[in-house]
């Protein structure tokens, strides 16, 4: 979760403790719901006089401090112990650690609105789910770096994910870098065809090493392009939901045509219709005005950053798009939620070039 | 045209070293294709300080399958512009593959499609392909990238083992940002750092001259040289420190060729590659 949010929603309910959160520019939302069955002992509390119960939010950094060595937790910690005071305007997490040793902390939160993404899985026309080890022994072709990736449903049953560019002269200097998985790696495929969705690989990633932790196998739900991509995990104690937001048709239209697509699979027999000849002949032949004739070379490529940019630190420009974070604008959330944070391009954002190549400290 | 295939998991593994040793040298380097050989060339020019690098693989050690065609017969070689890290990345996760192909195509613009097929619990392989884009050089600047001849030095001598030579230069490397290498041909090299508050010496002892023979008969500079005194160069540490860094194997033979004040020529030799390295001196 701090993956993509700053702040940690907790909303206890009847059906269990949930614990959500979302980024600043309301393009991702995740929630873990645990079951009462998960804990020793649970007690959602009173019902405040709305019906509902107390909700809190509370500063990331400060929630994960109090869990900060997981090793040293494992060894030393008998049981934790969360209360959630209204009154005093704290949350207690308490550690009932060994040889009598109990860590207090008191954390401040703040009251909040229900934070809840829109979304519904059973609207989605196309759902894949495989053991998260597939997806995780996909995911680690791409850059740690790469911002978006491409899900598609190729033909023969294929399933690719490519990294995902913005524009045509991004193509010429990028590594393109696709993956293409059969069918049968899949636990179910229900994938329209030729369907395809972009979404950021950042907190996608974070999920994953959570489901490989886990030993769950991931749920992909998604729609058209543009709507928002639901993945899920689900186990007897567990559920656990994240929704990212995808790039609208239009991003998808700079793609290379459908037919195109076919070409990216290795074609088992040779084909030299593609080699480079005539681009030799035509180079060699041709005059070229500037001095060096060299054709451009593939020098780092230049990036803008993810369209649903999760770190609020990097882009001050994304504060423009969504609301102000930390205020409670949950009714404007479910409106922004959908399409108008990315728009094509995304205005604004000052392209940065950022490199994907370590930085030798040498002149090159 | 070109394709080429490895199939064998130790030739990829050494192929991706070399990769990776090449991109930690050069952000971008020029790659020639022979029909038996592989070059990664790094020209002289400003923009690199003046370093210069030629690294030379047989392509029968690595690839089970390699067809090349050049522009034309009688100048069947290809020139690429390539970027090493690129390559390095596409590989380094292909160390578990089945086969990885390699091939040049020209769908957008000029690419080094690199396939990996991995093994997967399913009826099919898994495909990655990495497409790199590349700089096609034509025919009138094959020039620029001839083999550089070696120098005429001073003093040649074999480097001390490069694991302890790297950890000392790494320890200089923070305290200058220049080293003095200094070497004569009684087989000693001293690697010297001089700073307003510090000055540090390393001396290495017994490291061996190699023996050259003389091409065309002539006195190189070295012949007839006194054998205690030292001929050095003062060169860009991180230079040094770089060379070392991508070192991932221990070469069967490493030595130096120092040009009093002038260039300092590396060679790096392993059972089926071979780099050579210059690092100017400096002013």
């Amino acid at each position: 979760l701090s993956r993509i949010g700053d702040e940690l929603y907790l909303e206890p309910t009847e059906s269990g403790l949930s614990l959500r959160t979302v980024n600043s520019s309301r393009s991702a939302f995740a929630s873990f719901l645990f079951a009462p069955l998960f804990f020793q002992r649970y007690e959602a509390g009173g019902s405040q006089p709305d019906g509902e119960h107390f909700r809190c939010k509370v500063l990331m950094k400060s929630f994960l401090g109090v869990f900060r060595s997981l090793p040293s937790l494992e060894k030393t910690v008998g049981k934790c112990l969360i209360l959630l005071k209204p009154q005093a305007s704290r949350l207690v997490v308490q550690l009932h650690c060994k040889y009598g040793v109990t860590k207090t902390h008191n954390l401040a939160f703040q009251e909040c609105e229900r934070l809840q993404a829109v979304f519904d899985t059973q609207r989605c026309a196309s759902s894949l789910c495989a053991p998260a080890r597939v997806l995780a022994e996909a995911v680690v072709h791409f850059p740690p770096t790469l911002a978006e990736v491409t899900l598609e449903a190729g033909p023969g049953g294929r399933i690719s994910l490519r990294n995902y560019m913005e524009d045509e002269a991004e193509r010429s200097k990028t590594m393109v870098t696709e993956l293409c998985l059969a069918e049968d790696e899949f636990q179910t495929v229900a994938m329209a065809p030729g369907s395809r969705i972009t979404f950021c690989l950042k907190e996608f990633r974070g999920l994953l090493s959570f489901a490989e932790a886990s030993n769950l196998p991931l749920t992909i739900h998604y729609d058209v392009p543009g709507r928002p991509v639901v993945f899920s995990l689900d186990d007897a104690v567990l559920e656990v939901h994240l929704v990212l937001a995808t790039l609208s048709d239009m991003e998808s239209n700079l793609q290379p045509p459908k037919a195109n697509g076919l070409s990216h699979l290795p074609a088992p027999s040779d084909d030299f219709t593609d080699d480079l000849e005539s681009y030799m002949i035509a180079m060699e032949s041709s005059a070229y005005e500037e001095g060096s004739g060299v054709p451009p070379s593939p020098t780092f490529p230049l990036r803008t950053p993810c369209a649903a940019e999760s770190d609020p630190e990097e882009e001050e420009e994304e504060e423009e798009e969504g609301a102000v974070p930390g205020t409670p604008p949950h009714k404007k959330f479910r409106s922004l939620f959908f399409g108008s944070v990315l728009s094509p391009g995304g205005p604004g954002l000052a392209p940065t070039q950022e490199v994907l190549a370590e930085d030798s400290d040498g002149d090159y | 045209r070109f394709r080429a295939k490895i199939v064998d998991p130790s030739c990829l593994n050494h192929f991706s070293r070399v990769i990776n040793t090449i991109a930690k040298l050069a952000k971008t380097c020029t790659l020639r294709l022979t029909d038996s050989k592989l070059y990664f060339i790094l020209s002289d020019k400003v923009a690199n300080g003046g370093v210069s690098m030629w690294c030379e693989l047989c392509q029968g050690n690595f690839f089970d399958e390699f067809q090349m065609e050049g522009v034309a017969a009688e100048h069947n070689e290809i020139y690429l512009e390539v970027v090493p890290e690129n390559l390095s990345r596409a590989l380094k996760t292909a160390q578990s593959a089945k086969a990885v192909k390699i091939k040049l195509t020209n769908r957008h613009c000029p690419c080094l499609r690199i396939s990996v097929e991995l093994p997967s619990l399913s009826s099919s392989s898994r495909i990655v392909t990495h497409d790199i884009p590349v700089g096609v050089i034509p025919r009138r600047l094959w020039n620029d990238f001839r083999e550089p001849s070696v120098p005429d030095f001073d003093v040649s001598i074999y480097l001390p083992v490069l694991k302890t030579m790297k950890s000392v230069v790494e320890r200089m490397k923070n305290l200058s940002n220049s080293i003095v290498i200094e070497a004569n041909l009684s087989g000693e090299m001293n690697l010297k750092i001089e700073t307003d508050l510090v000055s540090v010496t390393t001396h290495f002892k017994d490291l061996g001259n190699p023996p050259w023979a003389s091409e065309d008969g002539c006195q190189s500079s070295a012949q007839g040289r006194d054998t205690e005194s030292m001929a050095e160069a003062r060169i860009d540490i991180k230079k040094l420190q770089q060379l070392l860094a991508g070192q991932q194997v221990n070469p069967t033979k490493a030595l130096c060729n120092i040009v009093s004040k002038r260039i300092v020529h590396f060679i790096l030799l392993h059972e089926d590659v071979s780099l050579q390295y210059f690092i100017p001196a400096l002013a």
